[in-house]
């Protein structure tokens, strides 16, 4: 059994259930996310359209995360997921620097590395993937690769030629699919983003990693001491700093 | 919102997305690689001069050469245990390893190499200053084990090698960073040893003979020399990789990255080299001390540099 994920961004509507019903179920910390929907609009007004891209881990077969996790904090499970087994990590975020996809998040509440397991959880119970279950149009499509009966491995079938992954250059084998993708969606390099420039929020990059009440020498005491996460509101990461409205033109290169 | 008009037509734009992680490995992973260097690189320099030369011509390399690389390699410990988010879990590298990582093969040399390195700088250390703890019966212990240095030594030099480039494996196994490639980045960590490690051992250097301090003169000058080419023929040439092209461009299109980049390339690499190259006609100890100071100024700003370029641009 290989279990795999296929979107197809031609359903896709933007709406972010996907993303909240992930958000809810694995109880996802704020300025974290596990799945997450990018925006990305395409040509010149009048002539403009919008796409709408899920994002999540891409469970590879040959994953550079797994590779470099000096712990076996991520791990393989006989069904294909990269799983975390959090109490492992050391919060190295080797993992984060190995991953292409910047699938993988250091988890404010937690200090360790996190990042989507396909819910292995509930596919464990029986059940399907939250975001599979939330999303209204069923673009997202969840199952074992390797039987041919099964509805992603038919829906794989009835779309050749128009079956992508994202970064193949890379030989992580994933096993996350879209349909309808281009290269525009799909190769971050070929879009731009622009600090301060959003429909809804100011894009722009996390100014702290982890805990952002976390000092140094906390890592050490909190441990021993207690009082871990007892400062942790929801309020507390409203007002994290960030460098919104920061104009990274300043900086140079590509945003 | 000017800028927006600055958008090529064919151009897609992110117009609503999550924030993204900055630096992930920061300073901190900087001062790690910049100090192991200096720890390895002392050994490895030292060696060379200990083969060429005799003993007497450098009198306190004996046991300055172990105690410099014991402070540059506790630094580099020091601070790849301040960087993990849970570094009380360090532990879990020794109990539970996962040997594809190079992470976890690196910790296990560099724990020994230091192990080894602390154990030769307390010998040399003891015997130097034979009347510090005169009678405290573990100085005298070490100091029976004279011979022990010599037969760790040549482990200890073997074992630099790997602890050197250990580092290069990590960055070629962070597969999201293409700037990293391994076979230039392990040339670069060698060569990065030898020159902060020839600097390291100048700056001590002041009652060598003529001999030595040349030959430390030359190792400066060759390793900046092909450092320094290898960094320009991967700062003009390196545009057949999209990716690598995209992060050269925080250096090409100005800015901070820029002035930090060439500021290393200066200080790290023109200065030494043109000093170096004049100190092997005439000896200079002044300006070579000099050259020693920017060189280990220049290799922290060319690590910093090339390791956090990478970072910026976005993986999804």
């Amino acid at each position: 059994m290989k279990l795999g994920f296929l979107v197809d961004l031609n359903l896709c509507m933007g709406c972010k259930g996907c993303e909240i019903a992930c958000k809810v179920e694995n109880e996802v910390p704020l300025s974290s996310w596990r799945l997450r929907v990018k925006y990305i609009d395409i040509g010149t007004f009048p002539d403009t359209s919008r796409s709408f891209t899920p994002l999540r881990c891409n469970h590879c077969e040959n994953a550079p995360c797994e590779r470099i996790c000096p712990v076996s904090a991520l791990h393989y499970l006989d069904n294909g997921i990269v799983n975390i087994d959090s109490s492992r990590c050391i919060g190295c975020a080797g993992c984060m620097m190995a991953c292409p996809y910047g699938a993988i998040y250091m988890d404010p509440e937690s200090n360790t590395a996190d990042k989507c397991t396909y819910c292995a959880h509930r596919i464990e119970g029986g059940l399907m993937p939250a975001c599979v279950v939330a999303c209204p149009v069923e673009a997202n499509i969840f199952g074992d690769v390797e039987d041919e009966t099964s509805h992603i491995s038919r829906y794989i079938m009835e779309h050749q030629g128009d079956i992508q992954v994202r970064k193949p250059e890379k030989h992580t084998n994933p096993k996350h699919y879209y349909v309808g993708g281009g290269n525009q969606t799909l190769n971050p390099l070929a879009h731009e983003r622009i600090e301060g420039y959003g429909l809804f929020n100011n894009i722009t990059h996390l100014d702290t990693l982890g805990d952002p009440h976390h000092s140094i020498l906390d890592r050490f005491l909190t441990p021993i001491f207690g009082g871990h996460n007892d400062h942790l509101k929801n309020e507390s990461f409203v007002d994290m700093p960030n460098e919104a409205g920061h104009d990274a033109h300043e900086e140079g290169g590509h945003h | 919102m000017d800028h927006v008009s600055t958008i090529e037509a064919t151009k897609a734009v992110v117009t609503l997305d999550v924030a993204l992680p900055g630096i992930i490995w920061g300073w901190m992973i900087t001062l790690n690689m910049w100090a192991k260097s200096i720890g390895t690189g002392v050994i490895l320099v030292g060696a060379f001069l200990l083969y060429r030369h005799k003993k007497e011509d450098m009198p306190n390399l004996r046991w300055l050469m172990p105690l410099i690389s014991f402070i540059a390699l506790n630094v580099f410990l020091l601070f790849t245990l301040v960087d993990l988010h849970q570094p009380l879990r360090m532990v879990n590298i020794f109990l539970h390893p996962h040997w594809t990582s190079a992470i976890t093969v690196g910790a296990w040399m560099a724990s020994l190499f230091t192990g080894l390195v602390t154990l030769m700088a307390l010998i040399g250390g003891l015997n130097h200053f034979s009347d510090f703890r005169k009678h405290c019966p573990v100085a005298k212990g070490v100091r029976k084990m004279n011979g022990v240095y010599e037969k760790v030594f040549p482990f200890v030099v073997f074992l630099a090698f790997p602890v050197t480039m250990y580092t290069a494996i990590i960055m070629a196994q962070s597969s999201a960073r293409e700037l990293w490639a391994a076979p230039a980045e392990i040339i670069q960590m060698l060569l990065a040893a030898f020159m902060v490690g020839s600097a390291s051992l100048i700056l001590i250097s002041g009652k060598w003979s003529e001999k030595a301090r040349r030959d430390l003169a030359l190792i400066l000058a060759l390793s900046v020399m092909f450092s320094f080419l290898m960094y320009m023929s991967e700062y003009f040439f390196s545009y057949k990789a999209a990716e690598v092209e995209a992060t050269l461009a925080y250096i090409h299109s100005g800015g901070s990255y820029n002035l930090q980049f060439w500021s290393a390339m200066v200080l790290g690499y023109i200065i030494p080299f043109f000093i170096a190259w004049g100190s092997l006609k005439v000896d200079n100890r002044i300006m070579m001390k000099f050259a020693a100071v920017t060189t280990l100024i220049g290799l922290y700003l060319a690590k910093s540099t090339w390791l956090e370029i990478p970072q910026m641009i976005p993986l999804s």
